[in-house]
């Protein structure tokens, strides 16, 4: 065998002079540990797209830390929205991740699934043979069923020969901005109720009832009031509409915002009667995110029967043999929200939701009390009084409570929820503290409880407000507590006031994109409340 | 010390679980695996709540096993959405899954990031970056069905605006757009009270003529819609042209039409493979283009965007400023409370690919499908699709002679196979024509394209083979059609579970929902 010199130095110098190495370069940012990556020192794009590819450590990585900025959810006293599940629950969403709830053909058990949420879900709301559909959230479900009223009406006086061009809707002014959305962005004028201290700070019954007329579509009646988390009468409404039919023969549906106690009351008030026992109410929407303990992505929106959902309205798609009907505004979307949410019927069971609600219950009762109790606060919210008993002034002092309290069991129905505000008396003495320092104060320790005006009309009362959500246990009571009673008189002690504003200033790029050039835009910029 | 012990009694012992029951201290289901519980042995819920609870590991068995009925979605070669992420974006969004988009005050960084990615994607679209006064608008949102409501509000607002402007009616808006236009159009312009006018496609040219679409447009008009990517056949539409006629139209009568690009397929893959190609914010008649993240924007399903080219198009009404748990923001989408790891996996995509990685995979893309293109003609079938580039990376193809099976006897039997390929007609005026799919994802390799070619060669040899009758009888009863239909009535897989309602209303009026 012949064999060749080959000198290996010669080789090894050609080779590094090769311009082939120019491609092969490419993997250069791809060995180093993460923070060795140029974007340790370069930056993190920002605006453009990148030219080059990074490697998938890195990008974790940066975006990872990037978001160990944002808050902790638990502490997040301000949200409905759930932000824990069972390891097992968080195991079945990372594996059902990739799959599309639209795509109803190529994932027949998700659908099976889907089913039977719905049919829970109609039981749970005292309905047989309800339809709906899953939802992305609350937003989507108001709208839908919005929609459907809208639809509904416009046929009834198109049957009657009348106009169909000036439909309206009727609401309380402290509805969550989705419902005032429908109205704006369907062409449905949009009727708001003042509130009052009388009205418990939600829908008046009565005015409502008086602001109907031929064109109104419907009423949104909110159970769970994002602002005080007072339930608005939906029994009571309905009999104000019968005696609307009665007197002047229109047929007014009832559409319930469930959107917080839907998962509430069938647990902690079995007894109250707003659902589809009650004979208006046509449809019901609820977020599986919020008292339904699933995660951010999930809501509902159920009709009595198909007779309330419009056939136009639906979509009838057929695809390989399998005809697939839809009402919904999203198309592609995840299905695994869905699936935890069915995890959480299963798991928990009427058991399992009613000892959760009535723990949340029990404790959002033992903060009020004990909030009221220190003095420096009014409870504006009733969740923590006897049945039938409302309003701050008349209760307020531990002599008054307990004496209310005593030998009853049942309280006012409501959510979950504590909205409180400062007392007059400690207005008077400690003119220089604003409310809202109270807020800002309380997030250099770590909590969220946001301060914000009442709806239009009682727009000069400020309430703090705390939802106590399953993860608030009895030990957070404890500190919370603690730490708004350290805020309050850490203020009064100060000298001056505390200036919140600065504070809370932020700018938001997109309104603030909107607000230039648009002065028109700064002067009707009404609050929306959207506490949700 | 005492080594004398005091044997306890069974009298005693028994004492203490007496005691313990009592005090519901002793479940005696612990001992066993999840399916030696009694609730393996019974019904799993269906219709009502249970009155108890189940421990979380048999919950989530018993979820499971139910699950793994599903399809499995890497073989579904009808569906635009990603199947495939990288561990470490897996990662990241299950870190993120309890976050709620929607939450700005709470999540800054969250928004932040949004933020960046709109950025990213209107500079990928060419929008307009030398004035100050005139920045781009942008945002998230579910899929391109909410981006798409969303534009075609802000086109009917404008309109609205404009007519109240002249004095003039505003009672019959009118939006053009071509008949193969995925379903989510249709639905648009029914829920916002706005007539479609559809330009019809013909046997030959199965998008819309830019010509055609133009003479149906008059005084009402408040938009038209050009795809870039028609989800039949992946072909491009002209925007080009159809942006200078329109330039013409209103120069002459004074009219102001803008187009929208439904770019939910196409926008993440012709900026890479044809960036000569001329559709978007280059065009001044472009005033608003969406696109879906879970689409070839290599996300899972639960995000798509819509970007303006000003905030001139996107009416100040339609915006809602709001107190959100104490800080102001500004908002415009459909739906409120939302994962927010969905963002999350789009920035993660952005960033881990680059544009180099986006345009490597995206040629990848485009081979693979040319590949399978000419495999599949030199098979005997008819390509309807484009190559090289010039359209979507999918493949669309057709029986080329008269045979006695047709595609959707191609399609059952390939789904026997496990390969879900769907088969259905072109858009209507057309709908003669019946045509196969395949969709070349990012998880669709060339192995696997090879494996697919020789399932789809066999499936013609044993249809070849077969009579006339045979493949009558088969479709008969075949379970994709007949019984799956059967089956997912039965258990009212259908978003609507009531019984009732099925059996109504079955005639089918769209084939493309899909995507």
């Amino acid at each position: 065998m012949l064999h060749k010199h080959v000198d290996s130095d010669e080789i090894m110098k050609h080779a590094q002079e090769s311009p082939v190495r120019n491609h092969t370069d490419r993997g250069k940012h791809v060995t180093t540990l993460a923070y060795g990556s140029r974007y340790a020192t370069e930056g993190i794009p920002k605006f453009k797209l990148p030219e080059q590819s990074t490697e998938a450590q890195a990008a974790y990585q940066l975006i990872h830390d990037e978001l160990e900025l944002d808050g902790r959810p638990n502490m997040n006293l301000a949200s409905f929205v759930h932000t824990w599940m069972e390891p097992e629950a968080d195991k079945l969403i990372m594996e059902n991740i990739s799959k599309n709830l639209s795509d109803q053909d190529e994932y027949p058990a998700t659908m099976k699934i889907h089913a039977r949420c719905i049919s829970i879900i109609g039981d749970m709301w005292k309905s047989k043979g309800a339809v709906g559909t899953a939802t992305i959230g609350s937003s989507e479900a108001v709208q839908l069923g919005g929609l459907a009223m809208k639809k509904r009406w416009q046929a009834r006086q198109k049957a009657a020969g009348k106009d169909t061009s000036r439909p309206n809707i009727i609401m309380g002014n402290n509805a969550q901005v989705a419902l005032e959305k429908f109205a704006r962005y369907f062409d449905v004028e949009c009727r708001l109720i003042p509130v009052s201290a009388e009205s418990h700070h939600c829908l008046d019954i009565k005015k409502a009832a008086e602001a109907c007329d031929e064109n109104t579509i419907g009423v949104y009646v909110i159970l769970g009031s994002t602002y005080t988390g007072h339930f608005e009468d939906v029994e009571g409404m309905s009999k104000e509409l019968d005696r609307v039919q009665e007197e002047k023969g229109w047929d007014i549906p009832i559409h319930v915002d469930a959107a917080s106690g839907g998962f509430v009351a069938p647990f902690a008030f079995p007894k109250l009667k707003w659902s589809f026992d009650v004979p208006r109410v046509k449809s019901i929407n609820t977020s599986g995110h919020k008292f339904g303990l699933a995660y951010a992505g999930v809501g509902w929106v159920l009709w009595k029967n198909e007779d309330f959902l419009p056939k136009e309205l639906i979509f009838t798609l057929t695809y390989l043999g399998a005809s697939e009907q839809t009402y919904t505004l999203n198309f592609s979307r995840p299905a695994c929200f869905m699936i935890a949410q069915y995890y959480n019927f299963v798991r928990l069971g009427r058991q399992g939701y009613t000892s959760i609600i009535k723990n949340d219950m029990h404790n959002a009762k033992l903060l009020s009390r004990a909030l009221e109790n220190c003095g420096y606060f009014d409870l504006v919210s009733d969740m923590h009084r006897a049945k039938g008993v409302f309003g701050y002034e008349r209760a307020s002092g531990l002599d008054a409570i307990k004496e209310s309290v005593k030998g009853i069991t049942e309280y006012n129905e409501a959510l979950p929820v504590i909205a409180f505000k400062l007392t007059d008396d400690f207005k008077r003495e400690n003119p220089h503290v604003k409310q809202a320092a109270v807020s800002t104060l309380l997030r250099t320790r770590g909590w969220i409880i946001p301060n914000y005006p009442l709806p239009p009309n009682e727009e000069n009362i400020e309430i703090l407000r705390i939802v106590v959500r399953e993860s608030f246990s009895q030990d957070l009571v404890d500190t919370v507590l603690s730490d708004i009673i350290w805020s309050v008189e850490t203020l009064a002690a100060s000298e001056s006031g505390f200036d919140a504003e600065v504070f809370a200033q932020k700018t938001d790029p997109i309104q603030h994109a909107h607000k230039l050039d648009h002065p028109a835009h700064e002067g009707r910029k009404k609050k929306y409340g959207s506490q949700c | 010390m005492v080594f004398l012990t005091q044997v306890v009694s069974d009298a005693r012992i028994n004492e203490t679980k007496e005691q313990q029951e009592e005090a519901g201290m002793l479940h005696e289901e612990f001992s066993t695996s999840v399916y030696g519980t009694r609730w393996a042995g019974q019904d799993i819920p269906r219709f009502d709540m249970p009155d108890n609870e189940m421990p979380p590991d048999v919950a989530y068995r018993l979820i499971n096993d139910e699950l793994a009925l599903d399809g499995r979605p890497s073989l579904n070669l009808a569906s635009f959405v990603t199947t495939f992420m990288e561990p470490e974006a897996e990662r990241l969004i299950s870190e993120n899954a309890s976050k709620n988009f929607i939450d700005y005050e709470e999540y800054p960084q969250t928004c932040e990031i949004q933020n960046r990615c709109i950025n990213m994607i209107a500079r990928m679209f060419h929008a307009p970056m030398d004035s100050s006064e005139e920045e781009c608008m942008g945002c998230s949102t579910i899929g391109s069905s909410e981006a798409i409501i969303l534009a075609v509000l802000a086109m009917k607002r404008r309109w609205q605006i404009a007519r109240d402007e002249k004095g003039l009616s505003k009672e019959k808006p009118n939006l053009v757009m071509g008949a193969n236009v995925q379903v989510c159009w249709e639905k648009a312009v029914k829920y916002l009270e706005i007539e479609p006018r559809y330009v019809s496609c013909t046997e030959d040219y199965l998008i819309m003529s830019p010509e055609k679409a133009i003479e149906l447009m008059d005084e009402n008009t408040i938009g038209c819609c050009a795809i870039l990517g028609s989800t039949y056949t992946g072909h491009y539409e002209d925007v080009k042209t159809l942006n200078e006629l329109l330039e013409k139209k209103c120069a002459e009568t004074g009219w102001d039409i803008c187009i929208h690009v439904d770019a939910a397929s196409g926008g993440f893959v012709a900026p890479f493979v044809c960036p000569e190609l001329v559709w978007d914010f280059r065009l001044p008649r472009v005033i608003s283009i969406n696109v879906s993240g879970h689409k070839y924007g290599l996300t899972y399903a639960g995000v798509g965007w819509c970007i303006w080219r000003s905030k001139e198009y996107l009416p100040k009404d339609l915006i809602f400023n709001i107190n959100y748990l104490g800080a102001d923001q500004a908002s415009l989408t459909l739906n409120f409370s939302k994962s927010a790891s969905t963002v999350i996996g789009q920035y993660y995509v952005l960033i881990r690919l680059g544009k180099s990685g986006f345009r490597s995979i995206m040629t990848n893309l485009i081979r693979i499908s040319d590949h399978l293109a000419a495999c599949l003609e030199k098979a005997g079938f008819q390509i309807l699709s484009e190559r090289n580039g010039r359209g979507l990376p999918l493949v669309a193809f057709r029986i080329k002679t008269k045979k006695h099976y047709d595609e959707f006897d191609v399609a059952a039997r390939l789904r026997e196979r496990g390969w879900i390929v769907p088969a259905y007609t072109a858009p209507p005026n057309a709908e003669q024509i019946k045509m196969l799919r395949v969709v070349v994802r990012e998880d669709f390799s060339k192995s696997r394209c090879d494996l697919l070619i020789r399932d789809i060669l066999a499936v013609v040899k044993q249809l070849d083979a077969q009579d006339a009758k045979t493949i009558q009888e088969n479709r008969n009863n075949h379970p994709s059609a007949k019984q799956r239909w059967a089956l997912l009535r039965n258990i009212g897989s259908v978003a609507f579970h009531h019984p009732q309602l099925e059996g109504k209303e079955r005639v089918p009026n769209k084939t493309n929902g899909v995507c």
